[in-house]
């Protein structure tokens, strides 16, 4: 697997149309190109000057062409690096921009579907109920699908801001699974929380511990098993840290990939037979806002059985 | 009755709430837009403004700085109702004189309304 790795990595030309460049833009290459040359020369200049050239200002000149040789390509492979960056600059950014100009209308959208749902504009018919329910519902999922791209995209231009906080994470828990109380109904799934008594309070940011907890709580519901579902919650201290764990007993991750599990938009292949929803984007996002509040997180999983998956934060 | 003022350049969002905070009872005035927002807190006097920051003519930060600058209206609470989230953008507001951050994506109706009611309580 490694040696396949590392023949990868060799496989130059690969990696250019990757990028979707010309060769003459592509690092890759033109470091190679570099190399040959720089390697090439030396060689030539070595023999040269063993057999014909007696003179040392003539050999201080071949050295002399050989460096501004050099310096052009080097100038050319820095400026193919700039358009890499630039590419991946332009590509947070409109991440960034289209995600916060969806927000504006989901959250019109939201509201005055709230509004009309509450029933104070009168009462609403059952027919109309239905398909009001599908509004709601769809736009919700939009509204998540922009959170999560626009923490992505906070993530990669490193303008995710930080604001810890002591709270109680049994709380927050408490909180969220009743927030998602409709959703394992649905699911016929069934929730138990536990928590040690006298749990100390953690020291993290609150909102993205939030993130974290609501998406593992999602994945365990959307992924326990179809018929009896079951999804078992507790936290416990752990010298220092607060530990939560979550376990579902659906039908696991298999076994070679979960490598992959907290890369972005991973989803797992026996996943994507079962379930469409999901962007791939909740573990990545759990494993960033985990560990930029100081703490770790990971999970054990057996296909067939089901997952868990842990994480612990500090106390201070 | 207790006067809202609320100053937000979504027109779908001024209906939604101008209606549902009249169903509640309070007087809504709206603007679309910072400088009227700032004229009609200053002629009308409300007893809260809701306040948007990314608005035509003068953006929130300058509505919320001349409201705190000016005697007469220093002392209307004012929410800030917004996408904006970057922590640089609440500091800013807060220390500027709001009362209170809310980021729109982050909270339901009800939600909205329940910080207003308790605002107007105190």
């Amino acid at each position: 697997m490694n040696f396949k790795k590392f023949l990868n990595q060799l496989d130059i030309f690969g990696q250019c149309k990757k990028y979707r460049i010309s060769f003459w833009q592509c690092p890759n290459f033109l470091f190679l190109l570099m190399g040959s040359i720089i390697i090439s020369l030396i060689l030539v200049s070595y023999a040269l000057t063993l057999r014909f050239i007696e003179d040392p200002r003539i050999v201080s000149l071949i050295v002399l062409l050989i460096a501004t040789i050099l310096l052009i390509i080097a100038f050319i492979i820095n400026r193919s690096l700039e358009k890499l960056f630039e590419v991946n600059r332009i590509k947070s950014e409109f991440i960034s921009i289209v995600s916060h100009q969806l927000r504006a209308p989901i959250s019109n959208l939201k509201w005055a579907l709230e509004f009309l749902l509450s029933g104070r504009l009168g009462k609403i018919e059952n027919s109309h109920m239905e398909y009001l329910k599908i509004l709601e519902e769809n736009s919700n999922r939009m509204a998540e699908l922009v959170k999560d791209l626009l923490i992505v995209s906070q993530i990669e231009s490193e303008r995710l801001s930080l604001k810890k906080e002591k709270f109680s994470l049994s709380d927050l828990t408490s909180e969220i699974i009743k927030e998602f109380s409709p959703l394992a109904n649905k699911n016929n799934v069934k929730i138990n929380f536990s928590f040690e008594k006298n749990l100390p309070l953690v020291f993290a940011d609150k909102y993205q511990i939030r993130q974290v907890v609501e998406n593992l709580l999602d994945n365990a519901i959307k992924y326990a098993d179809r018929k009896k579902g079951l999804v078992e919650i507790k936290i416990e201290n752990k010298d220092k840290n607060v530990y939560f764990e979550i376990r579902d007993n659906g039908i696991g991750i298999p076994k070679e990939e979960q490598k992959f599990v907290f890369q972005k938009f991973f989803r797992a292949q026996n996943i994507k037979k079962y379930q469409t929803l999901g962007t791939g984007l909740g573990l990545y996002i759990s494993k960033v806002l985990a560990e930029r509040s100081g703490g770790k997180i990971g999970f054990k999983s057996q296909e067939g059985k089901g997952s868990t998956f842990w994480f612990l934060l500090p106390i201070k | 009755m207790k006067k809202i003022l609320f100053v937000e350049d979504e027109s779908a969002l001024q209906k939604t709430f101008s209606e549902i905070l009249k169903q509640e009872g309070y007087e809504v005035i709206s603007a679309l837009d910072g400088e009227s927002g700032l004229n009609l807190a200053k002629s009308e006097k409300p007893d809260l403004i809701l306040l948007d920051l990314i608005l035509p003519k003068m953006d929130g930060f300058e509505v919320l700085a001349e409201l705190k600058n000016n005697p007469e209206t220093k002392s209307i609470p004012v929410i800030v109702l917004t996408n904006l989230e970057n922590i640089e953008d609440v500091d800013k507001a807060i220390q500027l004189g709001a009362m209170t951050y809310l980021v729109k994506a982050q909270y339901s109706l009800k939600d909205v309304i329940e910080k207003i009611k308790k605002a107007l309580e105190k």
